[in-house]
């Protein structure tokens, strides 16, 4: 298989790592879920450092963000499928 | 800046004709094993102590009981070559809970099979006695000094005597053959990112599923840290009283200090700026990705306190921890565990004065730009060139290397972090 840009944990994710480095806007990314080895195809619509995290999907403000088939914190800004997903417009559900 | 270099190979790491060939400071590089390499990884060399434990390092401890005593201790150490002192912050005007877990983690460290003989030394005798009684319960060598009533130069006149014999004692000492279900392994990662939770913690996870069966101990612990996966962790113990156990103790944090001592969220201390640098977002992000530090199959049978030795026989436990890296390799070395296994992402420098710690990262930017610190390189991973049981292979190898005495990149580097954990103020 060839080298992804982006690793799935599990197929009910929304989000995905970026795992390479200097990730352009624009970048036609391979991705791979690491659960069952399946594989995508996403455009990417922003700069994305290593380890950062992209949106598999749309989505809006007040959703679920899922990764490791779990919920790890609530969206708070609308975030577009392909766009950069952090602490900008995510947060814990915590605190 | 370039040098020459002969008859040994830098970036193979081993002895090779390669006289007079130039060579870049770059070039230097942690080689990254694919596969065991044949060696039987049953076994190893290390040294049986006199309770039946076995050890991998063979240290003369100089310990501190306190603040005060650790000049001395320093002293004898610059005296007698091969000591080690461990110089820490605490033990004046503890009390309760808290000094129970000085005494424990002193004790602990003492009689930590890595540990051949220790000489305590405290500001009186009291409580240095209280040490050296809980150390001599392995029936290893073990001396204390009071310093009142004596002075710093008389008491360091008489201890580096003893030191010296001590050393003279224990590098006589041989080692023996032992099986790998001796070895006592702990865990915990730090300066974590996405890439821990894809790579370096899965693979130690994939360690202790090979292992834990085969009659190794394991630890793992950092309560904050599970926070937001704590329904997960809840459900890998043995036992449902275990599990009752292990939330209750989860909850009492969270409420004990979480809450009686914030002052705001927790968004600056968890996740750490670095953690949010290599891409953790929240929390529970950070959290399920830690607890991919103990596999698939794993069950934990028992909950300790900090410090605290296992009791239940060979299995996986939890330590009640805190999450701060230093402080959850103290206790794990003074609960009794002989290894340490360190994930890292961002590239977590740590090491322990007498464990030790083995970093593995799967983080290629940290590879990059940091390998001398790290002793497994399972970056392959994420180019899906290297499969988590391939990684894990190559960590129980690593960590056969290293129960037989290749000092990790942390021992070479001198890291030696002691960090007491404290529970609350002083008197």
């Amino acid at each position: 298989m060839s080298k992804p840009h982006l690793l799935v944990h599990e197929k009910k994710d929304t989000v995905g790592v970026v795992v390479v480095e200097g990730l352009k806007a624009g970048t036609d990314m391979l991705g791979v879920v690491t659960h069952d080895n399946s594989d995508f195809r996403l455009t990417a619509k922003m700069d994305i450092p290593i380890g950062h995290k992209v949106a598999l999907k749309a989505i809006k403000k007040g959703d679920t963000i899922w990764k490791y088939g779990q919920d790890i914190g609530k969206a708070i800004a609308d975030i577009g499928q392909g766009e950069h997903l952090h602490v900008h417009n995510v947060k814990t559900k915590r605190w | 800046m370039s040098s020459i270099v002969a008859n040994f190979d830098l970036v193979k790491g081993k002895l090779a004709k390669v006289k007079g060939r130039k060579i870049e400071a770059p070039e230097f590089k942690t080689p990254f094993v694919k596969r065991p390499t044949g060696r039987s990884l049953d076994s190893f060399m290390g040294w049986r102590r006199e309770n039946g434990r076995v050890g991998v390092r063979n240290h003369v401890l100089l310990l501190p009981l306190d603040d005060l005593s650790n000049a001395a201790c320093e002293a004898v150490a610059n005296n007698i070559k091969g000591t080690l002192a461990i110089p820490h912050a605490y033990g004046r005007l503890q009390f309760g809970e808290d000094l129970e877990v000085h005494f424990r983690t002193l004790i602990g460290t003492g009689s930590n099979p890595n540990v051949a003989a220790v000489v305590v030394i405290g500001i009186e005798d009291g409580w240095t006695k209280r040490v050296v009684d809980g150390i001599a319960r392995t029936g290893k060598p073990v001396v204390g000094f009071g310093i009142e009533g004596h002075g710093d130069i008389a008491t360091i006149a008489k201890a580096s005597y003893v030191a010296k014999e001590f050393v003279q004692w224990a590098t006589e000492l041989q080692r023996v053959k032992c099986g790998i279900e001796e070895l006592w392994v702990s865990t915990k990662c730090g300066e974590s990112d996405t890439t821990t939770g894809l790579s370096s913690c899965p693979t130690v996870g994939n360690m202790y599923d090979k292992w834990i069966p085969r009659g190794v101990y394991g630890v793992f612990g950092e309560t904050s840290e599970i926070t937001g996966a704590e329904h997960l962790c809840k459900a890998r113990a043995a036992t449902p009283e275990v599990g009752e156990r292990w939330y209750k103790m989860w909850k009492a944090y969270q409420d004990d200090v979480i809450e009686a001592h914030k002052t705001d969220d927790l968004s600056d201390s968890q996740p750490t700026k670095g953690n949010i640098a290599g891409g953790l977002t929240t929390i529970e992000e950070k959290a399920l990705g830690n607890l991919e530090k103990i596999g698939r199959e794993c069950k934990f049978i028992d909950i300790l306190e900090p410090a605290q030795a296992p009791a239940r026989g060979p299995g996986l436990y939890y330590m009640d921890t805190s999450s701060a890296a230093a402080e959850c390799v103290t206790l794990m070395a003074a609960g009794g565990y002989v290894v340490h296994t360190f994930p890292t992402g961002q590239g977590n420098v740590i090491g322990n004065p007498i464990v030790p710690v083995i970093k593995i990262t799967g983080n290629p930017k940290t590879m990059r730009t940091m390998p001398e610190h790290i002793d497994v390189d399972v970056s392959g991973i994420l180019r899906r060139d290297l499969t988590i049981p391939q990684a894990g292979d190559a960590l129980i190898e690593n960590i056969v290397r290293t129960a037989n005495g290749r000092l990790t990149a942390a021992e070479a580097l001198g890291h030696r972090e002691f960090s007491m954990t404290k529970l609350y103020r002083s008197a």
